[in-house]
């Protein structure tokens, strides 16, 4: 039987090397902010990684997948072995708060509700502008540029902007 | 053409449902009325293409004869797919097009809850996935019913007009075929009477919000999870398998 061990200096190592490795499409957000890094750990000589999507058809996941392996070959911690799982599903709730910021920083308004409760961040709730904080602002789309994002329109400064849903 | 795997048939009736729904939405790309509504035509086309390709890789496992998730959505004949006869309707217009995506995600909104619980543990982890993708549709589909609906003469003529020509079409998806039967006594299906009163209530609500009259003709078509596709379908396939039937096994 093959000893699977977590903590070790190497996942330790792995999870630095993933603090570099961004999201294609928000390149302010890391892997691991984006939460769909799940489990890293080292079973005999193999690092596994478990990987979830976000969206079932998010463009994105294979880039991830692939950054991911060639970030954590490179750094010289193989042979890695990327899993993906779909159980549990991931929800916005796991992206790190530092993830949040970020989000925010870069012009993107963050997820505002837990996605625990679903169905009140379904239209009904109160996005404010990344642009001038304004609270007055108002949905365009509920699907945006990529599969993750809705389009918001701020009315105070007319400036459009996107909110990452609560999934 | 149902085959001794009636899990197998389950499943791709399902995948075919959401891979064909994708076809025919993704024909919208770059043609939708105004870019904020191509936009979400194409990104629920996505989702259902993500959706597809989970359950035909499933369904490769369960075939177990090296076939892959592309030989289920490429390479199969017309008799082959069980996708329901409403996700072949051709778009012909919005309103259509809007309808029809209301008819499947009323449906698929109560089915995927339910599914959550199946006994199938694969089953019920891609339920789980698509069930919050399918809310967003559903919220979609249903808001813009009732603003046509609700809306000018004009558009509420044209959704009026789609109703009375999709009307029956809509019931097909909760009238359980022979293998759905089987997974609904293995519980690995929810029990469809219970999904279908749940959808008659959301269809009844919204029409009447809509300002929209329900037809009252109960006669409903069927034949699509059987492999009787209507006469729109090879056209479909026609374009959808071009590539992999002039070029077998061409890849990126």
């Amino acid at each position: 039987m093959t000893e699977t061990k977590i903590n070790t200096s190497r996942t330790e190592n792995a999870k630095k090397i993933l603090h570099e490795v961004y999201d294609p499409e928000i390149p302010v957000l890391s892997v691991l902010d984006l939460g769909v890094i799940r489990s890293i750990r080292e079973v005999g000589e193999i690092l596994e990684v478990d990987i979830t999507p976000t969206y079932s058809a998010c463009p994105a996941m294979k880039v991830i997948e692939m950054s991911v392996q060639a970030a954590l070959d490179q750094a010289g911690l193989g042979p890695v072995k990327i899993n993906t799982v779909l159980d549990p599903v991931w929800t916005t709730d796991w992206m790190s708060a530092e993830g949040k910021v970020k989000l925010l920083e870069y012009g993107i308004a963050p997820p505002q509700l837990s996605a625990r409760i679903k169905n009140l961040s379904l239209g009904n709730t109160t996005i404010s502008c990344p642009q001038c904080a304004s609270t007055n602002t108002v949905c365009i789309s509920e699907f945006g540029s990529t599969a993750c994002k809705a389009l918001y329109k701020c009315k105070d400064c007319l400036e459009p902007f996107d909110y990452f849903k609560c999934h | 053409m149902s085959s001794a795997n009636p899990l197998l048939d389950f499943v791709l009736i399902h995948a075919d449902n959401s891979l064909i729904l994708s076809q025919r939405l993704s024909e919208w790309c770059g043609h939708g009325p105004v870019l904020e509504q191509d936009m979400a035509l194409t990104n629920i086309a996505l989702d259902h293409i993500g959706r597809a390709r989970l359950l035909y890789q499933y369904a490769a496992e369960l075939d177990g004869t090296g076939k892959t998730e592309d030989d289920f959505a490429f390479v199969r004949d017309e008799l082959d797919y069980k996708n329901v006869l409403l996700a072949e309707y051709p778009n012909v217009d919005f309103a259509y097009t809007i309808l029809r995506q209301f008819f499947m995600d009323s449906f698929y909104i109560d089915f995927l809850d339910k599914m959550v619980l199946s006994t199938d543990t694969r089953l019920s982890q891609i339920a789980n996935k698509s069930l919050k993708e399918t809310q967003y549709h559903y919220k979609w589909s249903k808001d813009w019913v009732i603003r046509l609906g609700d809306g000018t003469e004009v558009s509420h003529q044209k959704i009026q007009t789609a109703l009375n020509r999709l009307w029956e079409y809509h019931g097909e998806l909760v009238v359980p075929s022979d293998a759905e039967k089987i997974m609904i006594a293995q519980k690995i299906a929810p029990d469809f009477e219970e999904i279908k009163a749940l959808r008659t209530q959301r269809i009844l609500e919204t029409f009447a919000e809509a300002n929209l009259t329900t037809p009252s003709n109960p006669w409903q078509q069927s034949g699509g999870k059987k492999g009787y596709h209507s006469e729109h379908f090879g056209f479909l396939l026609t374009e959808m398998q071009f590539m992999q039937r002039a070029y077998p096994g061409l890849d990126w």
